[in-house]
């Protein structure tokens, strides 16, 4: 289909935006700042899809990584006042660390650069209409769909449960306060920092 | 059309990404950001080789994603909730301090 030039143009760009903002997300100090371009890698991520013809599940990611996903972490982060970190010095489990995932990208990426059935363009062009996602999950994946919701449900109620405080009578004040033990670890909180003091001190 | 195997390429790069930033950040928050984004690299691909199969009709590939989309989606409740959860107890998110089994 060597229709328009523009298209792998535009795929560089956006794989571009993408994995400088993954890169972003991994590697910053400030936590908040990296949940923020992990939601930007999402959004990237999202257009590809539709670029490559799935508006649906481009739409879909949008709504569950960029509006659910992404702000849990941030949220996470605000919750646990841990905004600044303190970046390890480059030590030997780090260098490990680094060295898998090349040694991974390397054998990941050199296999789709030998196989010729890779180098090839799209033979048809899909309707994948939202219309006929939901026949299909009406239907023929009907099974996978209802396990699906039972899942979701045991992973809401776990999260709930994982998350409530131990002590009755604090159940209130759960969502509202950062976590307070009474007695049980009488050291001091740890220092608050608000976002632009982290800001100076880097 | 861009080919498929830039794509592929593309998602290599976004796994090991997020394989790195699991392997080597101490935060507990930012590994569960280089699992999200090691599971983002799977849909993709998922996406691309349905986008170029010769059946695409069958949307076996965007089935996938969209089932994959909805088990990431518990999995990053349950782990930032655990997450919260070792925080009340330990006061940290650092993995190198959170080291023994009994509380």
């Amino acid at each position: 289909m060597p229709t328009n030039a523009p298209m792998p143009i535009a795929f560089f760009v956006l794989a571009g935006v993408t994995l400088v903002s993954a890169i972003c997300a991994m590697s910053l100090r400030n936590l908040v700042h990296c949940g923020l371009c992990l939601a930007l890698t999402f959004a990237g991520l999202a257009t590809i899809y539709l670029q490559l013809g799935a508006e649906f599940v481009g739409l879909a990611q949008i709504l569950v990584y960029v509006g659910a996903v992404a702000i849990l972490i941030v949220f996470t982060i605000l919750l646990t006042r841990n905004a600044e970190v303190h970046i390890s010095p480059v030590s030997r489990s780090w260098m490990v660390g680094l060295a898998v995932a090349i040694i991974v990208c390397a054998s990941l990426v050199l296999p789709i650069f030998q196989s010729p059935s890779l180098h090839r363009t799209p033979i048809m062009t899909p309707d994948a209409t939202v219309r006929l996602i939901g026949e299909k999950l009406m239907t023929q994946y009907v099974i996978p769909l209802e396990a699906i919701a039972l899942v979701l449900t045991a992973a809401l109620l776990g999260a709930v449960v994982i998350a409530m405080r131990d002590e009755p009578e604090e159940k209130t004040k759960q969502m509202m306060e950062p976590p307070r033990r009474g007695g049980a670890k009488p050291e001091l909180d740890p220092p608050r920092l608000s976002i632009p003091a982290v800001e100076t001190r880097q | 059309m861009t080919p498929l195997h830039h794509y592929l390429v593309f998602a290599a790069l976004l796994f090991s990404i997020g394989l790195a930033g699991a392997l080597t950040r101490r935060n507990a928050i930012l590994v569960l950001i280089g699992i999200e984004l090691m599971l983002n690299a799977a849909n993709l691909n998922f996406i691309a080789f349905w986008r170029y199969s010769a059946n695409a009709n069958e949307l076996t590939g965007i089935m996938f994603v969209i089932f994959s989309i909805g088990i990431a989606a518990a999995e990053a409740a349950v782990g930032l909730a655990i997450v919260i959860a070792i925080y009340r107890h330990y006061r940290t998110t650092q993995l190198q301090n959170v080291d023994n089994l009994k509380g």
